[in-house]
């Protein structure tokens, strides 16, 4: 094998840095801000050019991806969806697709723009709640004509075709009606609740369907069909749930018909041949003829439905298209539909349909609310009923309990007195009050007050309402839960000063004599929110204790984890300062309750969470720190080999969270000491160790910045300690990638330290280490190679060495050899020219090496430039290696001649003619020959990137020209032009 | 094949004495259409039929009386001819006035009387094809009606002691129910009203029904048979309700099946309201209210 040399060019650094250094240039402005400016305009010009002329560029520096901000600017705007971004506004164009596909999206959109804010809590919402809650086991049954579709409808369609007059017809749709209501009517008997759900959905589809294929007296019956569902009480515990259902087909229903007389009432506009759609506020005027016509037939057919119940519920269903024939009409209607609902017998029946009412009412007409007040009073005079004979009957033969019985009252009251409240004045909520109390003070209508009327109404009345509380006659609605909703109102409104204390008092006597502990800590859980927001820490503690109290016999806290969760969260959001906290003598007793382990951790996570949203600035209370370790020890020892990745992430980035929390200020040993029992504590998660390791690194540097690089004796010893810490942590790390870089990261602190010993060990760590490192990685599922991070890694280590001195002890450059030694014998992945790169970057490395003046240096720190004074036998030293690499490297570039390799053959030597000629000395010949070689190889193959080509290219021509040694030749060899 | 058809300007259909009934005949033809006279004819008739109940099957079926003809007004809109191809539109007007001697009753459908107004279009066609028809009704209502209705309130009181026919009145629980109508004189426009209330009651209540009778009168040779049938029901009340609460009485009346009250020399309609209650055991206790309905 031939061999071949290496000869570095002498340079010098400062001279070519000062040479290549650009002009600088004193700035005008941000230049990230003015990109930003341009950003903004364009994202405004795409909408409302007028706000082009805005002076934008006054802003501040503005995420140009949130674009809401910039629009919230400006306040107007946002009504506008032109100006949002093209997501938010392709979302807002496919709105009116969803609101045509369901029923529940369209009765949203109903009442937002009738003026309903937020603060009025739209149905949809209430039903999810209201389906969970209410549901059976029990067998139910529906009685209809629909769902076995007969072939009895189709004759009827067909002799309906052919009916001529207006009598025919009427008797035909009669008959039709008759025919429902006698014969054809099946009932099913025995369906689970998942198949009566099942089957009403199909009622629903039913209606749809007959609807779209003009079969409107059958959409007709099925709707009341469906009504008279509602009047049946069989299965009661369900009825909520089925009142939820049903009205949502008559919801559908009245949409069906309000939607086609909407169509049928198109007009000719004057000045116009095409007909038009009604504008959306239109007038009864506007309407024509015939599709008041249309609507009074609606209204007709209606009336003369034999049955109360489902004459009242469809007409309120279809109550919205009264707006076609007189624009009074809806205060008269809904009026008189009130009145009519004390035709219902059963109270928990009439309810329901005065909650469908004001629910319609709420939908159509907004500002009407004079029906409310009438449903609510009559509400109160038949809830004498419930005491009834016949309603004790049923609840008999249901077997259900007379508290149960009336919380299925509470969604339609809730409802209705939310109608009555929302934005009611003060004077009609106090008559109401005063009316509920007076008529029947009852616990059931009290509970819907607190949470139907607005809470700050409730909270300026907080010691009424206690005593109301504790002077309700006991009708078997369950008290606690009064004083649940009356803390649910306290909390979210601002009670008057001179009321928290009184109202705390009373209310927490009566929680103490609550002997069920689901009860009391039902209610504890509430309160507790109360307390932490409006009292101090001797308050907290108190109660506190006394749930400890409470739920300690018969371990009874087992039963009740969630809502010792929900209490530990409440106090957390509210108590941010963590000194006050764990001052609680009671907070961590409260914490030893939870004794399952999953729900410990859990809780102690929630802590460690609260701690890194809350915690800003870092604490040295040793009370938290000691409280904070033991929680995380307690979080850190629940990871065992079967905890997720995931989860192990959670818990190292609380835990990480915590340490960076810790901060002893200038006490550096104390500091120190922590990290060292948080090391002790937290030995199984490695990105711990990491932020650890990191952590004293940073430790060290400061320290070094408080003396400003020059150490006394005293902090020479701690840097040293420090520098011990974290060679003997970094060794328990299960990464060895991340081994292999705090190796190197310490051992740069080391050396910056001026620790020569420490660096030197941290080096010859990193040295051992590289052949343990795996072949591939496996991050995040993916299974990469390792070896393009270890020729990243190296080329980090050889530069680092570059500034490193030898050790006496050793020989010449034992490192680098150490290195190029371990990189030999590494077994490289056979299709790959890793180690060819990695020997291209080490020649570059030995050419600084060759150099009078290293190009950097360490400070404080003499690397062997001044080492050996540019000694010719380190020289000859230096070269022997360069001479070795370059040998092996051109070895291995004759190895590559198989055809199908000639890309990585030429990408290889491309690497090495820039180095030879950025680094070797052009002015011997074997270089210049080499070089030139070399460029003919990669010229020769045509696989090189031709830009680069050119580049380099241009790079002789310019060295040839300004007469740098050997490049004239090079030039001339490689017959580039000069 | 062609097709036949009557649209009235008006869409309610609804006219007056003294209104121009005005239309288009509508003829659809998929080919050319020969015809030998397109007729119509406006024709207002009461038919009166006595019930198999007050007079016996024979008498019901021989002494079917003779139809009353109010109005006749017979049209030819064109002479025998082609139409050609397609729609073809042809206007009418027709003057609503009765025959000397008779007045224009509303229209009224119902058991035993009925009045009717037919407009009824006639297309002759040659031989080998069937004369094509189509009838339309339309509905008459007064002008003008010398009574005007005027509110007649109708307290009323039920109570075992009130009932009569009633032969075992131990048996009825105690109860009272006390209410009234607003008015016996009504609009028939507007809805009866009124309200309920169920004082005391000893026994639960199922339902509480209000029920609208029609009364038709026909005289015939015998004297006169009188027939009351139901129209409809219609339930206030559902279940046990509510004592001491005032129930709203509220309906409407149906279209076409009622009528101003009518009183003629041949027949009569009247119209009474029965307020029912029924109890728990399927015993019901009715009162009676003869109530008059008015245009105006």
């Amino acid at each position: 094998m031939a061999s071949y040399e290496w000869y570095a060019s002498p340079r010098n650094y400062e001279l070519e840095k000062a040479e290549k250094a650009l002009q600088s240039q004193p700035a005008a402005s941000h230049p990230l801000k003015g990109i930003t400016v341009t950003e903004i305009k364009q994202v405004d010009s795409r909408g409302t050019p007028a706000r082009e002329t805005k002076p934008a560029p006054k802003r501040e520096f503005v995420d140009p991806l949130s674009s809401g901000d910039p629009l919230g600017a400006d306040g107007a705007i946002s009504l506008a969806f032109e100006g949002a971004d093209p997501l938010s506004r392709f979302a807002a164009e496919a709105e009116p697709l969803g609101r045509a596909r369901s029923s529940s999206e369209k009765k949203k959109d109903v009442i937002s723009p009738d003026g309903l804010d937020e603060s009025f809590e739209p149905w949809s919402s209430k039903k999810a709640g209201i389906l969970a809650k209410y549901t059976t086991s029990e067998k139910l049954s529906i009685t209809t004509s629909f769902l076995s579709a007969s072939d009895k409808e189709k004759v009827v369609i067909k002799t309906q075709h052919h009916a001529a007059t207006v009598t025919d017809k009427v008797k035909n749709r009669l008959e039709q009606l008759d025919d429902f209501e006698e014969g054809s009517v099946k009932e099913m008997m025995n369906l689970s609740q998942q198949d009566y759900v099942k089957r009403i959905e199909e009622l629903n589809q039913a209606l749809v369907t007959a609807w779209e294929q003009d079969q409107r007296v059958k959409s007709l019956k099925i709707a009341i069909q469906c009504s008279k569902l509602l009047a049946d009480i069989s299965v009661i515990h369900f009825y909520p749930s089925k009142f939820v259902l049903i009205t949502e087909i008559l919801d559908t229903f009245g949409r069906l018909v309000y939607d086609r007389l909407l169509e049928k009432a198109q007009y000719i506009p004057p000045g116009s041949t095409k007909p038009v759609r009604l504008p959306s506020n239109f007038t009864p005027a506007d309407v024509p003829e015939s599709a008041k016509e249309t609507c009074r037939n609606w209204f007709f057919k209606i009336a003369s439905i034999r049955e109360l119940i489902p004459r009242l519920y469809v007409e309120c269903a279809i109550l919205k298209s009264y707006s076609f024939l007189t624009s009074g009409e809806y205060a008269d209607a809904l009026k008189r539909v009130a009145l009519m609902t004390r035709g219902i017998g059963d109270p928990l029946v009439a309810v329901y349909a005065r909650c469908y009412l004001c629910r319609v009412g709420i939908q159509v007409a907004p500002s009407i609310r004079d029906h409310v007040l009438p449903c609510f009073d009559d509400f109160l005079g038949s809830f004498v009923q419930v005491q009834n004979d016949s309603v004790q009957n049923i609840l008999a033969a249901q077997k259900m309990e007379m508290p149960l019985y009336l919380t299925l009252f509470s969604p339609a009251l809730d409802w209705i007195l939310q109608c009555l409240a929302h934005k009611a004045s003060d004077a009609l909520l106090n008559t109401t009050l005063e009316k509920c109390k007076q008529d029947c003070n009852n616990a059931l209508l009290l509970n819907s007050i607190m949470s139907a009327f607005h809470p700050q109404f409730i909270a300026n009345r907080a010691t009424f309402f206690t005593e109301m509380i504790r002077e309700c006659e006991d009708t078997g609605f369950p008290k606690h839960l009064l004083q649940q909703s009356l803390g649910r109102c306290l909390v979210v409104a601002e009670t008057p000063e001179d009321q928290k204390l009184a109202v705390l008092s009373e209310v927490w006597k009566s929680v103490i004599k609550l002997k069920n502990p689901a009860d009391y800590i039902s209610c504890a859980e509430v309160w507790i929110e109360f307390v932490v927001k409006h009292f101090g820490k001797r308050e907290v503690n108190k109660i506190l204790a006394d749930v400890i109290k409470h739920m300690t016999p018969d371990r009874a806290f087992e039963d009740h984890y969630p809502r010792l969760q929900s209490i530990v969260s409440k106090i957390l959001t509210h108590m941010k300062d963590f000194s006050q906290l764990f001052s609680l003598d009671k907070f961590l007793p409260f914490l030893d309750m939870f004794q399952r382990d999953a729900i410990k951790v859990e809780v102690c996570k929630n802590v460690l969470e609260a701690f890194g949203k809350h915690q800003v600035e870092t604490v040295n209370d040793p009370v938290v720190i000691n409280a904070m370790m033991f929680l995380c020890k307690t979080v850190h020892d629940s990871v065992n080999a079967l905890t997720l990745e995931d989860e192990k992430r959670v818990i190292a980035a609380l835990l990480c969270g915590f340490i960076a929390g810790v901060s002893f200020g200038r006490d550096f040993e104390q500091q120190l000491s922590f990290y060292v029992e948080a090391r002790g504590s937290f030995s199984n998660l490695d990105p711990v160790l990491v932020t650890l390791i990191q952590s004293v690194n940073r430790l060290s540097i400061d320290t070094r910045q408080v003396v400003k690089g020059n150490h006394s004796r005293k902090t020479a010893a701690f840097v040293r300690a420090c520098a011990a810490y974290t060679f003997i942590t970094i060794p328990s790390l299960q990464s060895v990638y991340s081994q292999l870089q705090l190796y190197l990261v310490c051992g740069q602190v080391a050396l910056l330290n001026q620790c020569f010993s420490q660096a030197d060990a941290f080096f010859k760590a990193t040295i051992s280490r590289i052949p343990e490192l795996p072949v591939v990685l496996d991050t995040e599922g993916k299974v990469r190679s390792t070896e393009p991070l270890l020729v990243e890694f190296i080329s980090n280590f050889v530069s680092t060495l570059v500034a490193t001195p030898d050790s006496p002890e050793a020989g010449v450059l034992y490192l680098l050899r150490g290195l190029l030694n371990v990189l030999q014998d590494y077994t490289w992945d056979q299709s790959s020219d890793a180690r060819v790169t990695v020997y291209t970057r080490v020649l570059a490395a030995l050419s600084a090496y060759s150099q009078e003046e290293y190009p950097y240096h360490v400070d404080k720190v003499d690397a062997n430039d001044a080492m050996y004074g540019g000694d010719p036998k380190f020289l000859a030293e230096v070269k022997g290696v360069a001479d070795t690499l370059t040998t092996q490297i051109l070895a291995h570039l004759k190895s590559l001649s198989a055809p199908e390799m000639e890309k990585r053959k030429t990408a290889l030597a491309f690497d090495l003619l820039t180095s030879v000629i950025a680094h070797s000395d052009m002015s011997n010949t074997a270089m210049c020959t080499l070089a030139a070689n070399l460029w003919g190889l990669v010229q020769r193959t045509g696989q090189a990137d031709t830009k680069a080509m050119a580049r380099l290219g241009s790079y002789i021509r310019s060295k040839a020209s300004s007469g740098a040694k050997g490049f004239r030749e090079l030039a001339a060899q490689t017959k580039i032009e000069v | 094949m062609a097709t036949l058809d009557i649209r009235l300007k008006k869409v309610n259909k609804i006219y007056k004495e003294g209104d121009v009934v005005a239309g288009l005949v509508v003829v659809n033809s998929k080919g050319e259409c020969q015809h030998q006279g397109i007729n119509l004819t406006v024709d207002g008739l009461v038919n009166l039929q006595l019930s198999a109940k007050s007079v016996g099957v024979f008498e019901a079926f021989y002494n079917s009386l003779k139809p009353i003809q109010l109005l006749q007004y017979p049209l030819e809109i064109a002479k025998p001819g082609r139409l050609p191809s397609g729609k073809t539109e042809i206007p009418f007007e027709v003057p609503l006035k009765p025959k000397t001697g008779k007045t224009l009753y509303e229209t009224y459908h119902g058991v035993f009387v009925n009045i009717q107004y037919m407009i009824r279009v006639e297309m002759k066609r040659s031989l080998l094809n069937k004369d094509l028809q189509k009838q339309c009704e339309f509905i008459i209502e007064y002008k003008t009606q010398e009574e005007k209705a005027k509110p007649k309130p109708v307290p009323f009181t039920i109570t075992p002691e009130t009932l009569v026919g009633v032969k075992d009145k131990e048996s009825i629980p105690r109860f009272k129910v006390r209410g009234k109508l607003e008015s016996s004189c009504i609009q028939i426009a507007q809805p009866l009203k009124g309200e309920l209330i169920v004082e005391h009651c000893e026994s639960a209540i199922k339902s509480i029904e209000i029920q609208l009778v029609r009364v038709e009168t026909c005289g015939c040779a015998e004297g006169y048979a009188k027939d009351a049938t139901e129209i409809q029901n219609i339930q206030m009340a559902d279940g046990d309700v509510g004592r001491n609460m005032a129930i709203p009485i509220y309906m409407i009346f149906p279209r076409l099946f009622t009528c101003p009250t009518l009183s003629t020399n041949n027949f009569k309609i009247d119209f009474e309201v029965n307020v029912v209650i029924i109890f728990h055991d399927d015993h019901l206790v009715t009162e009676n209210f003869p109530i008059k309905l008015m245009r105006f």
